[in-house]
């Protein structure tokens, strides 16, 4: 069984991104990058199922510009077998993202996709719900555990507003990863040596035959309203008489 | 021009967090009507029709939307979809599984967690953890769309008499099959809805701590949360983390209490009215954004609050 997890290059979750002067976006030269969070969380997953003997082959898959490839190398070194970059400059939206990584499905036939429930740049959370619809696929998001079951289904439990629920999926199936599912490996230093020598495709939206083009237009980019400083209070005493007499909450 | 509003229910009862969706809809213009897709939930669908400015309720009543499945939904919403310029659900779980579903079998790209409506085209979210605000225009046919709860204010839950039009459904697609829910449950009010929400984070030390909070919560009739930290270290479930990858929450009064102050927890929490830190440590950067700080040791000034507030 393959399985096929999308790896999404974003800035890292450390830096505090800032509005670009002239309102068309954030500021991201120069601005760390790293792999979604929620990703390699899904390239954990998906290494522990080869792991343990469920899955044959892990393929990571990431759909952008050219240092992309950094973010496959980092799935390889934790343990993908291969790797599939999309190249492309155009900004892609999820849904050309879902047509995309569907043309992948097609070509490769992996028996479940794993994705990130939401990319912490564009916080979309979108693109594994589609993927999963253009494939005609069940969908199991949120994931906080993941069972194969032996006739080819599988169980998963998966974190919804008011606690947790379960639902059977049959296979093929896309999963999303929710942060409890798993805690990512940190590779090791063979590991990133390996991963120089395993093999990445390189593909264009246009050889896999789908229109990229965004459909979304960003009219402009701004700062959301600050809030003012506020103050530093001495004693209980004295934040229990703010929170009454000036704020007026309680 | 119409806009169908998805009501998020448990066949019982309709969850509010609907009606901020209708208030964003009817920012959208045009005749609204809600959907009630559920097993059983005629009462949800004649809760739905007292809400107020809806037009009519559709009710499609069939074991096949008994738990929300989203393969089934999303069916349904595609064929309903070629009678409404905009579908609109709340960004909540469910929400946020349905709608991208839909969207995508529609071919038009969903636009997520909205905070604002600039036109019936135009619309403003939040991305990168609310640190940036993107003003964004869709020319799809029909505009699938999820509401950031908090943006909005709820329409009035009274008031209306739409009329309740009842749909066949659009049948089982057999993909997914619902085996069970741990609900968590809790006598206190609802996290996104209550007006005060006091939250814990790794500073707490164990999940035992947090019976100091739920004292406190008790005082001022407050929803209790948490961090990341928090909830990963098991101290309390996932229901509570608040954040960018948990729930938003805008109360009147927030209190974090042995919270740092991240990016990913203060994009969950910053939009609301007051906010109270208490930290042992001045330099936190929760500090930056509260309205009130208090450096202390918060096993010494929880207690002393809640001992304060019933005096
Ligand atoms: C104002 C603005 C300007 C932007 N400009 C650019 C730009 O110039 N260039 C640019 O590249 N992007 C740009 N983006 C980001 C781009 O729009 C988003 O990447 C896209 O909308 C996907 O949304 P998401 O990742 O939040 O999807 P989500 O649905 O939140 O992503 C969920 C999961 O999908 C998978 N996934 C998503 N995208 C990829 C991918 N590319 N490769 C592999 N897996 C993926 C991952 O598993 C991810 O965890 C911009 C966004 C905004 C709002
Ligand atoms: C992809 C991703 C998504 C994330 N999503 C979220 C999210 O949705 N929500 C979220 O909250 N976080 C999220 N995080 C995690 C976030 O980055 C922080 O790690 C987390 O918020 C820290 O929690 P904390 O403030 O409780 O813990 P810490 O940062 O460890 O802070 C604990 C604080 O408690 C104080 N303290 C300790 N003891 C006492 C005492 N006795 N009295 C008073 N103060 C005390 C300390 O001074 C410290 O400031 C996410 C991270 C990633 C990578």
């Amino acid at each position: 069984m393959k399985v096929l997890v999308a790896v999404k290059r974003v800035v890292d979750y450390n830096v505090k991104v800032r509005v670009k002067a002239d309102g068309t976006g954030v500021e991201t030269a120069n601005v760390k990058m790293s792999m979604n969070p929620f990703d390699e969380i899904g390239v954990e997953e998906a290494v522990r199922l080869k792991e343990a003997g469920k899955a044959t082959e892990v393929i990571a898959v990431s759909l952008g510009p050219t240092q992309c490839q950094e973010t496959i190398r980092t799935a390889l070194a934790m343990g993908a077998d291969r790797g599939i970059h999309v190249q492309t400059d155009v900004e892609l939206q999820p849904l050309a993202v879902a047509k995309l990584l569907k043309a992948v499905v097609d070509k490769e036939q992996p028996q479940i996709c794993i994705l990130g429930k939401q990319a912490i740049d564009d916080d979309a959370n979108q693109t594994g719900q589609m993927l999963a619809a253009l494939a005609g696929w069940p969908q199991a998001t949120f994931a906080s555990k993941l069972v194969i079951n032996d006739d080819g289904s599988a169980n998963v439990t998966r974190e919804v507003d008011g606690g947790l629920e379960t639902v059977t999926v049959k296979m093929p199936f896309v999963l999303t990863t929710d942060l409890r599912l798993n805690e990512p490996r940190y590779a090791s230093l063979p590991n990133i040596m390996k991963a120089k020598k395993k093999p990445i495709d390189t593909l264009t939206p246009e050889q896999l035959g789908v229109d990229a083009a965004p459909r979304l237009k960003t009219l402009k980019v701004a700062e959301p309203a600050k809030r003012q400083a506020g103050i530093k209070v001495k004693s209980v005493a004295e934040l229990v008489d703010k929170l009454r007499n000036e704020a007026k909450v309680i | 021009m119409s806009v169908l509003v998805i009501a998020e229910h448990d066949n019982a009862k309709l969850n509010p967090a609907t009606l901020h969706a209708v208030t964003a809809a009817q920012k959208i213009g045009g005749e609204l009507h809600i959907l009630v897709a559920g097993s059983n939930a005629a009462a949800v669908a004649d809760e739905a029709a007292k809400v107020g400015g809806v037009a009519k309720v559709l009710l499609a009543d069939d074991a096949a939307y008994a738990n929300r499945l989203p393969e089934n939904l999303a069916k349904l919403l595609v064929d309903l979809a070629g009678n409404y310029s905009h579908l609109v659900a709340t960004a909540t779980a469910t929400g946020k599984n349905v709608m991208p579903r839909t969207a995508a079998l529609l071919d038009v790209q969903q636009i997520s967690d909205i905070s604002g409506v600039e036109s019936a085209d135009t619309f403003v979210r939040p991305i990168y953890a609310g640190n940036a605000m993107a003003t964004v225009q869709s020319g799809d046919k029909v505009k699938v769309i999820t509401v950031r709860a908090t943006a909005f204010d709820a329409a009035p839950a009274s008031g209306g008499s739409a009329a309740v039009e009842k749909l066949a459904g659009a049948g089982d697609t057999g993909l997914s099959t619902f085996v069970g829910q741990e609900l968590a449950k809790s006598e206190r009010p609802e996290l996104t809805s209550a007006r005060v929400v006091v939250s814990g984070g790794r500073g707490m030390q164990n999940g035992d701590n947090f019976k100091l909070l739920d004292s406190l919560a008790d005082k001022l009739n407050a929803a209790v949360g948490a961090s990341r930290a928090a909830v990963d270290a098991g101290f309390v479930p996932n229901t509570y983390q608040v954040g960018q990858t948990g729930k938003i929450v805008a109360p009147e009064l927030y209190i974090a209490v042995g919270i740092s102050g991240a990016i990913q927890h203060l994009a969950g929490m910053k939009d609301s009215k007051v906010i109270v830190a208490i930290n042992k440590d001045e330099d936190a950067p929760i500090f930056q954004v509260a309205d009130y700080g208090l450096v202390a040791d918060l096993f010494q000034a929880v207690p002393e609050l809640t001992n304060e507030l019933s005096k």
